[in-house]
């Protein structure tokens, strides 16, 4: 039995320890390659026209994956407790995936208000593959000590980048956005040939961001938000500009952004992407950000 | 300092609201005006550009209260978006340069009488929980008498032999609703509307069209954010069908979401975030019901809908009855949605015919 797993949203939250779990339970599985145009147009053919890009995106993942797999992983993220909750499209996933597609669904959900937990996830993804339970146990726990492991040696890297000379700029926004190969990528390279320097706001210890998002908003209560403008307070004083980078039409960030954007003080440039590929607009407008950058890198004060 | 306190408007619920406020602390209210497109550009104008659309009403409104010299602005507050509106707007608000109190009664998605009567007894020292416990279980009722009176008008406007002649009575009555003295002179005035409603005459209305409305709270509620939708049916002799109300929101919820996710076990296995569950099992009890057609508005951008769009056209294909979309912005124009209400019904009427 081979698993799906789709390329996109909850893969850039989970990937790392769904792979090493699978792996230990000797279980095959798929992943859907990186997003492409030809994955963007399924998406935007099966998804209702309104639903946000990067949500159109998954599904495009998940009809890519439809007829090359047996059962597909599709997670349904409600809240992690204490006034952590998730986006809405998070909530209706599987349930939208359920209706638009015949292929069998292993589910993994987490609902922390009503004591669904990652671990039990876990344990339900296991009695499904027909796994005994201690080999689950096992597997879940190695998988948690790599996935860990994978995720400090980043923040590592990310908190290092930041103490570094040099214009820096920090990117504001979700991991499935930013690693999106046709989302964020794109963005993220033409920094760098820039010669800019870039932090990304997810890569902190969850703590810090939770803590220090209170300070920018102390209403907030969505998970992902918190971790996405936690970085603005913690870094402020290593960082040159703050680029905000979402999708359209993302819910909590139009909210939480503007927020943040109307709080900071720094130099920010607010990208929202659309499905339309007009490369050149959004060019213009990284290297005029640029620009400001670096000639106020050259002035003292 | 004097206080002045005002509130988002949503549908005829400015009455009671008004009343429960003016009986439990003693500053004066604003009773928030009719929205106009004034209302809802400076609202528009304001806000971030791909916000649900309550969030632009609500500012709007109240940039309009402070205009007229309020500075007290409540807010209820609540989950998915909505919990959140109050901060932004407090800051939005203090960037143009006004000076108010917010209060936001239920913060965080979650109610907590605690906190709700602290945030009651820092704007009124003088607030007292037994009076406010009796007045709101007041309101709780005049909201109930409310509901039931829009759904017997609802049911039959499109059928009145004299023009207006609800809408007048429904004025007069809500007029009276204002100033009620307590409990039992709002159960004998509700009586007496009653009767008084039963007794407009009306046609016939064997084999009418019936048509459901469902969709997001705000915009199935508040007659502005749907372009009286009500009312353009009303004009085409249609019985209208609509489960949305303050009741539902306050009390039914709780106890039937349960019966709503058990009806709907073959097409969802979870809670999809604010109504989108309850309008999915809503269009399985029209479609079992053999209504005619049902209409489903949202205001754009509202995430819950959106997913629930894709599953409510499963049911309804199921089911085989029409289903209209709307997604209302604040450039749509009431023409357009006046041609397609009327092709709608040209359809339903056609499917009348055929059967």
């Amino acid at each position: 039995m081979t698993i799906g797993i789709p390329r996109s949203l909850f893969y850039y939250y989970y990937g790392n320890i769904w792979k090493s779990f699978f792996d230990e339970l000797n279980i095959p599985y798929i992943v859907s390659p990186n997003t492409n145009r030809k994955i963007q147009e399924l998406g935007s053919k099966y998804a209702n026209d309104e639903m946000c890009l990067s949500f159109k995106n998954y599904i495009g993942h998940v009809a890519y994956l439809q007829d090359k797999c047996d059962i597909l992983l599709v997670p349904r993220i409600d809240n992690y407790g204490n006034s952590n909750q998730t986006c809405t499209n998070f909530l209706a996933s599987y349930d939208v995936i359920h209706n638009l597609f015949s292929v069998p669904l292993l589910t993994y959900n987490i609902d922390g208000d009503h004591g669904k937990t990652e671990k039990k996830a876990f344990y339900h993804m296991g009695k499904v593959l027909k796994k005994k339970r201690l080999e689950v146990q096992r597997a879940y726990l190695k998988a948690c000590d790599k996935a860990k492991l994978k995720q400090y040696q980043a923040i590592r890297k990310n908190i290092l980048t930041a103490k570094q000379p040099g214009i820096k700029v920090l990117i504001v926004s979700h991991p499935y956005q930013v690693y999106d190969e046709l989302l964020g990528k794109p963005i993220v390279t033409l920094l760098e040939k820039q010669g800019i320097k870039i932090i990304y706001s997810h890569l902190f210890l969850e703590k810090d961001l939770h803590a220090s998002s209170q300070k920018i908003s102390s209403t907030l209560y969505f998970k992902y938000s918190k971790e996405s403008i936690g970085a603005i307070e913690l870094c402020k004083n290593d960082i040159d500009g703050i680029l905000f980078l979402s999708s359209f039409p993302c819910g909590p960030d139009s909210l939480v952004n503007e927020l943040a954007m109307r709080k900071t003080s720094l130099p920010y440039l607010n990208l929202v992407i659309d499905d339309l590929d007009g490369g050149a607009g959004m060019e213009t407008r990284i290297e005029s950000f640029v620009d400001i950058l670096k000639e106020k890198s050259k002035c003292p004060n | 300092m004097s206080k002045l306190i005002t509130y988002p408007q949503l549908g005829n619920y400015q009455i009671p609201v008004y009343y429960l406020l003016s009986h439990i602390q003693k500053y004066p209210i604003l009773m928030p005006k009719p929205m106009t497109y004034r209302t809802l550009e400076l609202g528009s104008k304001n806000s971030p550009d791909f916000v649900c659309m309550p969030f632009k009403h609500t500012l709007g409104t109240y940039i309009e209260g402070l205009e007229q010299g309020a500075n007290v602005l409540f807010q209820l507050g609540g989950g998915c978006r909505y919990g959140y509106y109050s901060e932004l707007q407090i800051q939005i608000l203090k960037d143009l340069g006004y000076k108010f109190e917010y209060i936001n009664l239920v913060t965080k998605g979650k109610a907590n009488l605690k906190e709700i009567i602290q945030k009651m007894k820092d704007l009124d020292p003088d607030f007292s929980l037994k009076k406010g416990i009796y007045y709101s279980l007041v309101t709780g009722k005049m909201i109930k008498y409310m509901d039931n009176i829009d759904h017997y008008i609802r049911k039959h406007i499109g059928f009145e032999q004299e023009k207006g002649s609800f809408d007048r009575l429904n004025r007069q009555m809500l007029q009276e609703f204002k100033h009620i003295k307590g409990y039992f002179h709002l159960f004998f005035t509700y009586q007496k509307y009653k009767r008084k409603f039963k007794k407009i005459k009306i046609y016939d209305m064997k084999n009418c069209i019936q048509v459901g409305i469902i969709g997001e709270l705000y915009t199935v509620m508040e007659p502005f954010a749907n372009y009286e939708l009500e009312r353009i049916l009303a004009e085409y002799h249609i019985a209208i069908k609509r489960f949305t109300n303050a009741r539902y929101l306050l009390v039914e919820k709780g106890k039937k979401i349960k019966k709503y996710m058990k009806n709907t076990k073959d097409y969802i296995k979870y809670k999809m975030g604010a109504d989108a569950s309850d309008n999915i099992a809503r269009t399985k009890e029209m479609g079992k019901q053999k209504i005619d057609g049902i209409i489903h508005i949202k205001s754009s951008f509202c995430t819950p809908e959106i997913g629930a769009m894709p599953i409510i056209q499963k049911v309804a294909q199921e089911y085989q009855i029409p289903v209209l979309f709307f997604s209302f912005d604040s450039n749509t124009s009431e023409v357009g949605i006046r041609t397609r209400i009327e092709a709608f019904v040209d359809m339903l009427e056609m499917r009348r015919n055929h059967e």
